[in-house]
Order: structure tokens, then sequence, then C-alpha cells
């Protein structure tokens, strides 16, 4: 790991080329990914969209080496990620990939502290103390690292979960629906607090969502539909977003 | 009601199969048991049956001394040829026929060993041709003084064939015989049962066996053809008169056979302690898993009291399934203990030559397996069961389960219990041994409703030794989240690991307090002991003794003979010591009133508290009538102070006359200073080389002997108990695989942050290993406290500090963490297969 944003060698911090994913076989067969082509830039906060079952989770699954791939290849920076094994997997877990989950994100016996600085401990590294600090600071939850997941907010919660993911600085953080669960305040608290990392820090953030208004945080916006990227917005406005997702619910 | 709650059975198989698995278990050992020794006892039968399927009538005399089993050894009476002549008078009998048979004919075997049974007699007697089944299979019968025929067995575990010249060890010192023939059984068997036979010439084996020419030990009558056994025997008994026993053939067998028997049944029940003791392991292992599956349905349960449900069919349908996995239980550990016990009883009855009647399955094997089975399942199941009716309707529509509850209430009654508990077994000691088990139960179930309490600080600490690790810490903080499941676990644990310490504790205190006992009383630098065994003791010749006391370094010797006799009327045992003043002076005995100079041959000397026993003060006369009928008068010449290890009577040598077996069976040897003690050995050794069976020991050696049989039995119950240990682990592993259930989430989202497989079964392993030390140091507690109520209460009886065996309890413990990684194996290895998306996706 590189100190400070990472040097801009290959551009991708993760893609996918000629990506597959095909659930189940003959009648039962679901197609979720078909034929996926994607880069996902470095330093940049991406959002994945689009309706119900179009295969966003299951995109970002293949990315981050949680689900394997029925054809194609996933890199994640220069590792190729496709036929890794489980140490392989777990040792790209430690270093290059942070996850926040929609829900569930912390471990009920360790404080929220303890929960951030997990990764490091289980990945047996030492926390950059300047780092830690200014994480913290950006989460904003100085006041309450000493406290368990039962004693914080949902939106708190979902903070330590980005402070968790952040603080290991992996090559890049995937989120599924992170604010799935919050209301739109507490949502916007951690979705500035995500844009604020890829801006200030370089971080690389990857983040499915449904909310057209939590897409506007991102720099780019990919439509997913019928397992297929069917549009993409750089910079987009949440009524772009909500303007391209009605043109391709027309489409499909 | 009942469909639904059958559904929820099946859909909770891996708990249910565990829990019946432990109840299986319990059951299995209760039936096996019944079915093993209902199998040996009906083997028993059948070979008395046919040993004395010839034998019309058989005629014994009354016990010349007829002592109870806790008193010592009856002596057997014996019959004269003039009563064989009679008997063969009487009308009906074909043909009268003395039998010589007593225990204690010890052969030499070819590498110069006596021939061990471990407990079933060594027979030596007289040859009576082939008769009741007997033949020869080699050689010819005994006719000449010197010549011997043995069983078939015998020679084979001897190595011993015809014509070797055999050493025989009887009443008399070795004596050695010609090897003329050798015998067995119909239905070729080399032995009836377990036993030994040495048969000689008639006179011989008179002198040899009985010590007296011209007696017998029974005699077997052929009643004429066409007269009934019966009515033969009443004939014999009315011409005898009341001092014989007069039995028919199939009484005797059926008397015989109902003795052994009785040991069985002890043995049974022995064997059934250890299974209860296995199922109340088990109890709290049902008790966890029906906790577990209510606290898991709760809101179903609570949905079920909303639509309608009462609390009595909710009670209602935990109970069925109790019901179900007990009967299931029952029926498979029925099963289980039928080949068990059919195992068992071909395996022991091969190892001691006994023909195996076929396996049966006794009617008590059914009726304790189902009745253990469905008692264990339903009032484990009961406080669950009841736990599940009071679940409110409300808590269907609450987000999280049932709070912890306060501990409150189990801590108090756990205190009660313990209270109660040590009490009791304080009482019980002394009292009433069920007093004392009760006492024991009870403190069990006290320290297992208290366990919760000190589970959370305990647990934090014993979890402090894995906190170096990320894994380890986790599995602490695990096993630390639900006390009363994590206590509950390990208190099933605690059981068999505090039974061993407290067993152990008692043992190791006691030995310290006879070594200490030994240490300050003792003075004797070398012992000359046998390895005991039924029939005769192992002795020496007589006139080694004075040879011994020659041996340059030796500055005295005192041996010592015995028997039973009856005094002024009573059954005793009495001591002749061949230097009174030398053992005074070895075991440091102090005189009270009198001389503790070598007593005349028609005095004795006793220790004050017999004295006081028997009423006897200085200068009083006894009458004693010996064991080979013998009758004298001694005086009391001396009274000595009882030693903590030395006490009883020391008579003149007048008394070796009157025992049956006149030779000394243990010296006790007094080296002069400057002495070289393996010198001493050497020589003591090679005077002792015709009593193979003579051990020339140390102090230390001869206590260190004595502690080693304790230890043996010792290891036996750790044996035992290891069945209770191994349901104690089902324990372990079902709330593991629970947890790994209950975590499934929490383990994706390790996973994905980079939590490796092997540390996440690091991590399970932990939680485990917690767990079950816990358990361990529980159980060494308890156990300890246990063993120390134990050695106080029998303080007076010598016990005189409580000693704890640190390092089995070290063993123990390291025992419990070895249980514990093992138990964590599966649940690991499922942990550790946890799939990220489909735990992220769970529910
Ligand atoms: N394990 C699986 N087995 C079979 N089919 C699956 C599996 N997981 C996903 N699918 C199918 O793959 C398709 C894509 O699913 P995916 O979860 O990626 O959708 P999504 O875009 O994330 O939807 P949502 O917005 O509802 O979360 C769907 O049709 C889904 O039914
Ligand atoms: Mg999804």
């Amino acid at each position: 790991m590189t100190i400070g944003a990472p040097p801009r060698v290959r551009t991708a911090a993760a893609s996918a080329t000629n990506l597959w994913k095909v659930y189940g076989s003959g009648e039962a067969q679901v197609v979720a990914l078909r034929d996926v082509s994607v880069e996902l830039e470095r330093g940049q906060f991406t959002a994945i969209m689009g309706p119900s079952g179009s295969g966003k989770s299951t995109l970002m699954h293949c990315l981050a080496g949680l689900d394997s791939a029925t054809r194609g290849q996933v890199h994640v920076g220069d590792t190729q990620i496709t036929g890794l094994n489980d140490a392989g997997l777990t040792k790209l877990r430690r270093e290059k990939v942070g996850f926040i989950f929609q829900q569930f994100n912390l471990l009920p016996t360790l404080t929220a502290e303890e929960n951030i600085l997990l990764p490091l401990a289980i990945a047996g590294r030492k926390p950059d103390k300047d780092w830690y600090e200014t994480v913290i600071q950006t989460v904003g939850l100085k006041d309450r690292l000493g406290h368990r997941p039962t004693q914080l907010s949902g939106g708190q919660q979902q903070r330590v979960a980005c402070a968790r993911a952040l603080v290991a600085r992996p090559e890049v953080i995937f989120a599924d629906e992170p604010t799935g669960n919050l209301d739109s305040k507490s949502g916007n608290e951690v979705l500035s607090f995500l844009q604020r990392s890829v801006v200030d820090f370089g971080q690389t953030i990857v983040m499915v969502t449904h909310d057209a208004n939590a897409a506007s945080y991102a720099d780019r916006v990919i439509f997913l539909a019928d397992g297929q990227i069917v549009d993409e917005l750089r910079h987009p406005t949440a009524e772009a977003v909500l303007d391209t997702i009605k043109r391709i619910g027309a489409d499909h | 009601m009942l469909r639904a709650t059958l559904k929820s059975l099946l859909a909770r198989k891996l708990r249910l199969i565990l829990s019946g698995l432990a109840v299986l278990l319990g059951v299995m050992f209760v039936s096996g048991s019944f079915v093993l020794t209902d199998a040996l006892g009906r083997s028993f039968e059948n070979m008395f049956a046919s040993s004395l399927a010839d034998a019309d009538v058989v005629v014994t005399a009354k016990p010349t001394i007829d002592v109870s089993e806790m008193e010592g050894e009856s002596v057997p009476g014996t019959l004269t040829a003039a009563d064989v002549t009679k008997i063969a008078g009487v009308a009906g009998v074909a043909k009268a026929t003395g039998d010589v048979q007593a225990d204690g004919a010890r052969v030499i075997g070819s590498d110069g060993k006596v021939v061990a049974t471990f407990g079933p007699p060594r027979f030596g007697g007289n040859w009576t041709g082939e008769i009741g089944g007997r033949e020869l299979r080699e050689g010819r019968a005994p006719a000449a003084g010197n010549e011997i025929v043995i069983n078939a067995a015998l020679a084979t575990k001897a190595g011993l064939k015809v014509g070797d010249d055999v050493g025989v060890l009887t009443m008399q010192p070795k004596q050695t015989f010609k090897l003329v023939g050798i015998f067995g059984y119909e239905g070729g068997l080399t032995s009836r049962g377990p036993v030994t036979e040495v048969l000689f010439t008639e006179p011989v084996a008179q002198q040899l066996m009985l010590g007296k020419p011209g007696t017998f030990t029974s005699i077997t009558v052929d009643a004429a053809s066409g007269s009934d056994p019966a009515a033969v025997r009443d004939a014999i008994k009315s011409r005898l008169g009341g001092t014989y026993e007069v039995r028919t053939g199939k009484e005797l067998a059926d008397e015989l056979a109902k003795s052994f028997k009785d040991i069985l049944s002890i043995f049974n029940n022995i064997l059934i302690g250890f299974a209860l003791v296995s199922l109340f392991v088990a109890v709290f292992l049902i008790i966890n898993t029906f906790s577990i599956i209510i606290a898991q349905r709760t809101k179903e349960l609570a949905l079920a009291r909303a639509l309608g449900a009462s609390r009595k069919q909710m009670v209602g349908s935990v109970l069925v399934e109790a019901v179900v996995i007990g009967l299931i239980a029952s029926v498979l550990g029925l099963a289980a203990g039928y080949g068990v016990g059919a195992a068992g009883a071909s395996v022991m009855a091969s190892m001691s030559e006994l023909q195996l009647a076929g396996i049966g399955l006794p009617p008590m094997a059914i009726i304790a397996a189902f009745a253990a089975g469905l008692l264990v399942t339903v009032t484990a199941a009961l406080l669950p069961a009841l736990r599940a009716s009071r679940v409110p309707p409300v808590a269907a529509l609450q987000e999280s389960a049932t709070p912890d509850r306060p501990l409150t209430k189990l801590t108090i009654s756990g205190a009660v219990f313990l209270a109660i508990g040590g009490g009791l077994m304080f009482y019980g000691i002394k009292e009433s041994v069920w007093a004392l088990l009760g006492g024991v139960l009870a403190a069990f179930i006290g320290v297992a409703l208290l366990s919760p309490v000190v589970a959370r600080p305990a647990v934090s600490v014993l979890g402090r030794l894995f906190s170096w690790s990320v894994p380890g810490k986790l599995g602490r903080l695990n096993s630390g989240r639900n006390p009363r499941r994590t206590a509950i676990t390990a208190a099933a644990l605690m059981i068999g690991i505090a039974l061993v310490t407290a067993l152990n504790t008692i043992i190791t205190s006691s030995e310290r307090s006879l070594q200490g006992t030994v240490d300050q009383t003792v003075k004797a630098d070398l012992i000359i002991s046998g390895q005991g065994g039924p029939g005769f003791n192992p002795s020496f010749e007589p006139a080694l003794v004075p040879q011994m006391k020659n041996i340059p370094g030796v500055a005295a010797v005192s041996a010592e003979y015995g028997d039973q006799a009856i005094i002024n009327g009573e059954p005793s045992w009495i001591n002749v010591v061949t230097d009174v003043p030398a053992t005074a002076k070895m075991f440091t005995l102090e005189t009270v009133s009198g001389s503790m100079a070598q007593p005349g041959a028609n005095e004795f000397v006793i220790d004050d508290q017999s004295a006081t026993e028997h009423h006897l003060k200085l200068g009083d006369k006894v009458e004693v009538k010996h064991a080979n009928g013998l009758d004298q008068t001694y005086t009391l010449a001396g009274i000595y102070k009882r030693g903590e290890i030395y006490g009883g009577s020391m008579f003149g040598s007048a008394a070796i006359e009157g025992m049956r077996q006149q030779l000394p069976a243990i010296a006790f040897i007094d080296l002069g200073s400057g002495a070289n003690e393996t010198q001493v050995r050497d020589a003591l050794n090679a005077m002792l080389k015709d009593s193979p069976e003579m051990l020339v020991q140390n102090k230390q050696e001869y206590l260190d002997a004595q502690f080693s049989e304790s230890a043996q039995f010792l290891l036996m119950i750790q044996l035992l108990l290891g069945l209770a240990i191994l349901i104690a682990v089902l324990g372990v592993i079902n709330t593991l695989a629970l947890s790994v259930l209950e975590r499934t989430r929490e383990l994706g989202l390790l996973r994905a942050i980079g939590l490796s497989r092997a540390a996440t079964m690091r991590m399970i392993t932990v939680e485990a290993v917690v767990i079950t030390v816990f358990g361990a140091v529980l159980g060494l507690a308890v156990g300890a406290g246990l063993g120390a109520v134990v050695v106080k209460g029998l303080a007076d009886e010598g016990l005189k500090s409580i000693v704890l065996p640190w390092n089995q309890m070290g063993i123990y413990l390291a025992v419990g963490a070895v249980v514990g990684v093992v138990a964590a194996i599966l649940p690991g290895i499922k942990a550790a297969r946890t799939n990220v998306l489909t735990a992220i996706a769970y529910e």
C-alpha cells in the first residue's frame, strides 16, 4: 500500500471485461450479467443504478470478488481476481477492497473504535495514526468511539462502517445501498462523507443505489437493465438521473 | 398443533440429533449393563449346572468359623473318610465320592512366575476320575504322590506340557511335581470358568490343600438308578444330623449361581451408577437445546399465542417434542445397548474361559431404557416448556428477542441448593450413603445454577489468555455473549471433571496422610510381602527367618503368621509375631501395661483399643478355637497403645499349630546402621527363590505399590466417566453449531473484511476452549470442594489434611482444553465455509 493518493499507473481501480454471470441451468436459468465490460476509474465515486433485478448487486459482488464470474474477467487494481482461490480472495479483501453493506455492518460485541480498526487488526497491520485521526474527524464520531453498535443510531452505525472501510485505505470501496435503511438526513450525512473521502483523499468508491438523490453525489452513474449497461452519466444531477431512469423504464 | 410440532421438529434436525444422541448414549449404557450382566449370569448358571449335572446330592460340612464378608473369611468345615462310608451306606446311594477342592494351588509357570488369575480361585483338589464332564485330553491320571494333572487352559497359560516338572505352592511351600496329564471339559472347554485347577492324588490333596489327612471338602453322591435325589438327600440328612449341609446337585448349582449373580448385580449397579451420571449430564444438554430452540422461536410461539393457543397447548407442544426425542433415543439406545452388552459379554466370556449362554434382552433392560430415556428428556424439557408458555403475544411484534433476564433468582436458588448439598454431604459421610449422594447431586445442581453468574467474569478472565490474536479476541467475546448458554454447556463438563477430581483429592489426601504416618512411625527398612490373591496367603518357609537374621547388616527380623480364629466365642483374626520387641520398635509401639517382650507359647499381647472392646485386662485367659479345630488357652501378657497403622493381637508360638497354613506371610526387617541395603536385598531375594510370590521392598516401594492400586482404580473410574465427558462434548458442539448459525451474518461480514478461513476456525476454537476450560475450572473447583468435604468428614479415620492432586488437576484442565478444540472442529469448518454472499443475504 502506498500512502496518500495512489499513483495513476493503471487508470482503472477495478474493471470487468466481457463479464457474464448465469445462475442456475436449464429452465430455471437466469442471466444476471450479460457480457458487461466496465472500467471504474481511480479516485472516482461511481454509482450503479437500475431497476430491481437488473444485476446491480451481482455486478458489484463480482467486481469485489465476493461472487465468481461465469465467464469473463475481473481486475481489482492490477490483480486479476477471476480464478483466485480462497486464500487469494482473503488477501484481496484485506489489502485491496473495503465493504459497506446496507445493514448489519458491525460486530455487536465490539465498540465503534474496535469495529473501525477490525480489518487492520485481522490483517495484522498497524493503523496509520494521522490517517486514523483524519478519518475519525471526517466521520464526526470522536465522542462515540467507545459505544457499542446497539448504542448508536442507524446513521451513526453506517458512518462507523464507512470509517472502517476507509481506514484500511483499500484500492476500492464497494457499498451496496449504504443509505437504503436511513432517513434522508442521515443518508445525506453518509453520502457527503463518502463524497468527501473521494474528493479529499482520492478514495475510489463504487455504490449501488436506487435513490437518484444518492446517485447525484457520484462522479459517474452507470445504468443497468437486464444485466447489461444501458447508459451512463457523468457529473449527474438528481434530475438527470431521474430522467434517465424514466427513459430506461420506457425502453425496457 | 401436533402436526405443527412435528414439522418444527424436523426443521431442527441437527440440534435434536445431538440431544437425542446424548440420551441414546446414556440409555445404551443402562441397557448394555443389564444385557451384559444377564448374559454373564446365565452363563455362570449353565456352568454350575453342567459341572454338577452328574452329582445327585452333595454333602458339605457347616463352616467351623462362620463370619460375614465384612468380618473376614469363613473357615469351611471338612468331612472325614468315615462320613463317606456312612453316606455310602444310606439307602438309595449308589456311590459316594469324597472331594477335595480348595482355593490356593498356585502353579509356577515355565517363566518362573506364579500364574495369576486376577480374582477367580486357583483350585487344588483330588483326582476323582472323568466325572462331571471332565475329560483327560493328554497323558493319564495322577497315580503317585508326586504326580499332578492340570486343566488345559492353565497348561497353556503356564506354558507347561505333559512330562514337565512343575512347582506348586499350596498351604506348604513350593513342592515339585511331575505333570502327567492335562484335562478339559465336555464341549471342548479348556476350563470351567476363569479358574485354574491342579489335581493331586487324594492323600496329597488332603495334605496340601486342607492340611489334614483323611478329610474332604465335600462328598458327591450318585443316587441309585430310579431313586429321587430329593429323597436321597433327606435320607442322608436324617442319617448325618445337623452339622452337615445336604443339597441336591441342582440346589447347589442354583445356590452357587445365585452368589455369582449377587456379585454381578453389584457390578451392574456400579455400571448403572455411571450411566446415571451420563444421563444427568445429558439433562443439561437437553435443557440447553430446548431453551435455544424456544428462544429462536419466540416470535413463532408468540404468534401462536396471539392466534389463540393456550398456555397448556404451548407446554404440550414442547413436551410432545421431548417425548418423541426420548422415545426415539430410547429405542435406538436399547438397540445399541444390546449390541454393546453382547460385545462386552463375549469379550468377558472369552477372557474368562466362560461358555457364553445366548445373549438375551432382559425385561429390566427394556424398562430401564424407556424409563431413563423418557424421564430424562421430558424432565429436562419441562423448564424450557414452561418458559415457552410464558412468551407474551406481543413478543411477536417486538423487534428483538427476549432480553437477557436477570440472574438473581438463579443465583439465590443455586446458593440454596449448594448449601443443602454441602450439609447433606457432611451429614451423609458418616450416616448414610444416600444422603451423601443426594448431597453431591444437590451440590451439582447448585453449582450449575450459580454458574451463569460466574460465567461472565470467568470467561472474560480466561479469554484474556487468547486475546493476543484478533480471532482469539472475537472468540472470547462470543463466548461471553450468552452467559446462560455458556454456563450450562460448561456445567455439563463440570460434572465429570468434578467427580474425578473429588475422588482424586480423597485418594491423594489419604495417601499423603498414610505416607506421613508411615514416615513418622514405621522404622522397618525392608518389607517382605506377597502379592495377595484369593486362597492361601503367599508365604515362605519358616526356616528362612533365622537365616535372614544372619545376613550381615540385618539388625532384626520379625515375621508374622495369621489366620481366622474364634476368641471367647467371637470371630477374630489372630497374628503370631516372631519378634514382638522388634515389631514394637519398628512400628514405635508404646507399652501400656504388662510386658511387650516376646510372649510365651501360650501368651499374647494386644492393643489397648481391642482390649477395651473385648473387655480384656492383663492376666485374663482367653479360649481360642483355631481354624484347624485346635482349642487353646492363652494369657494376656501385655497391652500396647494402638499405633496409627499397627494394631491387633500378637500371639505366642502355640497359635501357629492351630492355623491352617503354618507359614509366615510377611516379614519386617530392621537394618543396622551402615548396612548395605542392596546387598541385603540380594541375599534375601536369593533365599526367597522358591517363593516367587514374595517381594522384597523397602518402605517406600511397599507404599508405592499400595498407591498404584488406587491409581488403577482411579483410571477405571476415569474411563467410565469418559462417557459423561463425551456427552458434554456433544453439548459443546451443539452450542457452537448454534452460535455459528445465529451469527451467519457476522461471519459473512468478517469474511468480507478479510478474516481468513483458518482465522475463522481459530475464532470458533477459542470460543469452544473458553467454554470447556471454564467447565474444567468449575469442575476442578467443585471437585476439590467435594473432596475436601469428604476428607474433613473422615478426619477421625486418619485423614489428616486435604491434599490436592495438582498434577492430575493440570491434566484434567488440559483435557478440558483439548475437548474444546475437538468440539470446535465441525462447527469451525461450517463457520469457515460461510459464503459471504448468502450470509449477507441471510433473512
Ligand atoms: N443466487 C441467485 N440464484 C439465482 N438467481 C439469482 C441469484 N442472485 C441473483 N439472482 C438473479 O439475478 C438477477 C440479478 O440480481 P441482482 O441481485 O443483481 O439484482 P439487483 O439489481 O441488485 O436488484 P435489487 O435492486 O432488487 O437489489 C435477478 O433476476 C435475480 O433474481
Ligand atoms: Mg441488489
